[in-house]
């Protein structure tokens, strides 16, 4: 059984709403998600935007902070640590932005910013930095050529790889990627999907990908987790949870999913309404209002997965029935 | 085939643009035809030329780039042959246009009510309660929830896929045979981009317009498109019906397309093929096939001249060596 390297543990986030939204009133971001992910685990998190995913992922790397709960890193608190300890611990998680183009200095060589890192941290010497760039570089697949060109002189797809080399640079443990590859081009994708999967094994790294493709998270995590509203809906083994729903609202997604195969798509179809506002949220599930499951006791009851009388894998009173084997 | 039963017909469309250092061709011999009642998927990677073949169906084009070939028809009347006047009423009536991002096409200090009328009063002699009506009937039409009530809302009060059905509203008030849309739901989220995608269908279904949907999202393609046409470096390279070119395609650049898009019926161990090396630069044109320094089936036949599209049927490829006839 391998350790868990980031839990979060019923963390909670809130932001003052703005404009026409409601002023004055809370926008909930998280609302008590738990969260674990294990050592060379990739797991992915899905959902619309304003589904809180890129917020919980951003406080493993402590550019958010919870209200409540906490973010524990191989056991630790993060809120436990000193400032010295906490920049140490950050450390070995390293975040893959998704658009690499405005990730990096644009005055800046492909090897200033793969290194930049190693400098911050004071890794090693000039000599000992300049190869580990190359071993880098030779890692992510670019020609050690590049090292001298800047970020307008790449394509969209090696600028991709040379913020994955980037964030390789000070041997995290996990890496989280946001969105890594939606900015690119359906060619360049499955490089750039690949390169991550193979790093992902080689390294028995632990690897959270963020996204909202369903198709491209099925090919490279081993866990999905589902979220709404500030809240995980539908967690399991990504390819049961994605071919055998439980939640309505995975249901949903993976019908509205626009799949890459025609001979699927008599199985589409797109659910009713938008995602509410998290500002004024509903009393009862945060989906019963776009929920065709839904019954009146959905409006009363909030449900959490495994909080009878939710299901052990989905926050639902009226799942959808599993197949059975 | 005949020019009366298009509503959009392209033929060896040439673009040529002229930039700092002289002059580039990003489109080279470009087809496309849409009948009414139908989807034409046109896909294809950035830079392929899809955009501006589609923005020069409607005249669209940016002041440095004009057209040096081809031909292009309207429900059979060419384009070229029109003057600004007889243009700019095309545009609107008889084709329009929907944008990727419906917030910059809207004006922001506008109601949404206000401006699908105005797109009426544009091109129909009537009055204001008359335009009015229509323009409620259109985003009825859309299936903006309570258009009435909120006729008077700002773009800026609504959320992305409202707005999208609002852009989409003032697009086929005028009852277009062609409507012609841009990446339509790359900005939304999933479930709102299938009901967007849901609505396109069943306009072409209740309206009988053609309709042309550029992507590069082959997912959009495979669930919306009736058929496909495939551009790769300025040049259409197949044509066929969406069954065909997920499963029964002719060109190497199709089948490396699809083979690296993943789905969700793809078994546990599939590897992603994607396709090493980088599209073509049009600022350093070579003379053959545009796929051929990326292409497995390459051989010399392919480096002298691109291949010309050849249509047999209700298909079309340009390729020397078509996928499954080698050895």
């Amino acid at each position: 059984m391998s350790e868990p390297i980031v839990e979060w543990r019923n963390v909670t986030r809130a932001y003052k709403a703005s404009g026409n939204a409601g002023r004055g009133k809370k926008l909930h971001a998280l609302r008590g998600v738990s969260l674990t992910v294990n050592e060379g685990q990739s797991v992915a998190l899905v959902g619309e935007s304003g589904c809180g995913k890129s917020t919980l992922a951003r406080m493993a790397v402590r550019l958010e902070e919870p209200d409540s709960g906490d973010v524990h890193i191989d056991g630790r608190s993060l809120s436990a640590l000193n400032r010295r300890e906490r920049r140490e611990q950050t450390t070995q998680i390293q975040l893959v932005p998704q658009d690499a183009a405005a990730a990096l200095d644009p005055r800046a060589t492909v090897a200033a910013s793969v290194a930049e890192p190693l400098v911050i941290h004071r890794r090693g010497s000039s000599l000992e930095r300049q190869a580990r760039v190359l071993s880098l570089l030779d890692e992510v697949g670019l020609d050690p050529s590049l090292s001298d060109r800047y970020p307008h002189q790449l394509s969209g797809g090696q600028r991709q790889r040379v913020v994955i080399a980037r964030a390789l640079a000070l041997e995290p443990r996990m890496l989280i990627a946001d969105e890594p590859v939606s900015a690119l081009d359906v060619s360049v994708r499955a490089q750039v999907l690949n390169l991550l999967q193979d790093i992902q094994r080689q390294r028995s790294l632990a690897l959270l990908v963020i996204s909202h493709d369903l198709a491209v998270v099925r090919t490279i995590t081993e866990r999905i987790d589902v979220m709404y509203l500030g809240r995980i809906v539908e967690s399991g083994n990504t390819r049961d949870v994605i071919d055998n729903p439980t939640h309505p609202y995975t249901a949903a997604l993976v019908a509205a999913f626009p799949d890459p195969n025609p001979a699927t798509r008599l199985r589409r179809s797109a659910p009713e309404g938008e995602v509410p506002s998290p500002v004024d949220l509903p009393i009862g599930c945060s989906f019963a209002g776009r929920c065709t499951r839904v019954q009146d006791d959905c409006l009363t009851i909030d449900p959490l997965i495994g909080v009878p009388p939710a299901h052990d894998r989905a926050a639902c009173i009226h799942p959808l029935q599993t197949a059975t084997n | 085939m005949s020019d009366a039963s298009t509503v959009l017909s392209i033929r060896g469309l040439t673009l040529e643009a002229t930039i700092r250092k002289g002059s580039i061709f990003p489109v080279t011999d470009a087809h496309v035809t849409v009948r009414p009642g139908e989807i034409v998927g046109l896909v294809g990677e950035s830079g392929s030329g899809k955009t501006l073949t589609a923005l020069s169906a409607l005249s669209l084009l940016p002041s440095n780039i004009r057209r040096t070939a081809g031909t292009i028809e309207i429900i059979g009347r060419d384009t070229s042959a029109m003057n600004e006047h007889e243009l700019s009423s095309l545009r609107g009536s008889a084709a329009a246009m929907v944008f990727q991002d419906s917030l910059s096409s809207l004006n922001p200090s506008m109601t949404i009510g206000k401006q699908v009328a105005e797109a009426v009063r544009i091109h129909q002699d009537i009055d204001r309660a008359q335009a009015n009506e229509l323009a409620l009937t259109a985003l009825d039409q859309v299936g903006f929830p309570q258009a009435k009530q909120r006729f008077d809302s700002y773009p800026h009060q609504l959320s992305g896929g409202l707005r999208q059905r609002v852009a989409i509203a003032m697009a086929i008030v005028n009852r277009p045979s062609l409507l012609i849309a841009d990446e339509p739901t790359t900005a939304l989220d999933v479930t709102v981009q299938a009901q967007i995608l849901e609505l396109l269908r069943s306009l072409v279904n209740d309206l009988g317009m053609g309709v042309l949907l550029i992507t590069h999202d082959l997912g959009v393609i495979a669930t919306t498109a009736d058929r496909v046409n495939v551009m790769y470096g300025g040049r259409t390279v197949e044509q066929a019906s969406v069954l065909d070119t997920f499963t029964a395609m002719g060109h190497p650049y199709t089948e490396a397309l699809v083979a690296s898009a993943p789905t969700l019926t793809d078994a546990s161990d599939v590897v992603l093929r994607g396709i090493p090396g980088s599209p073509p630069d049009p600022r350093e044109p070579e003379p053959g096939c545009p796929f051929a320094p990326r292409c497995t089936y390459v051989t010399e036949t392919c480096l002298p001249a691109p291949p010309p599209l050849i249509t047999d049927a209700d298909r079309a490829l340009a390729c020397y060596h078509p996928v499954g006839a080698h050895v």
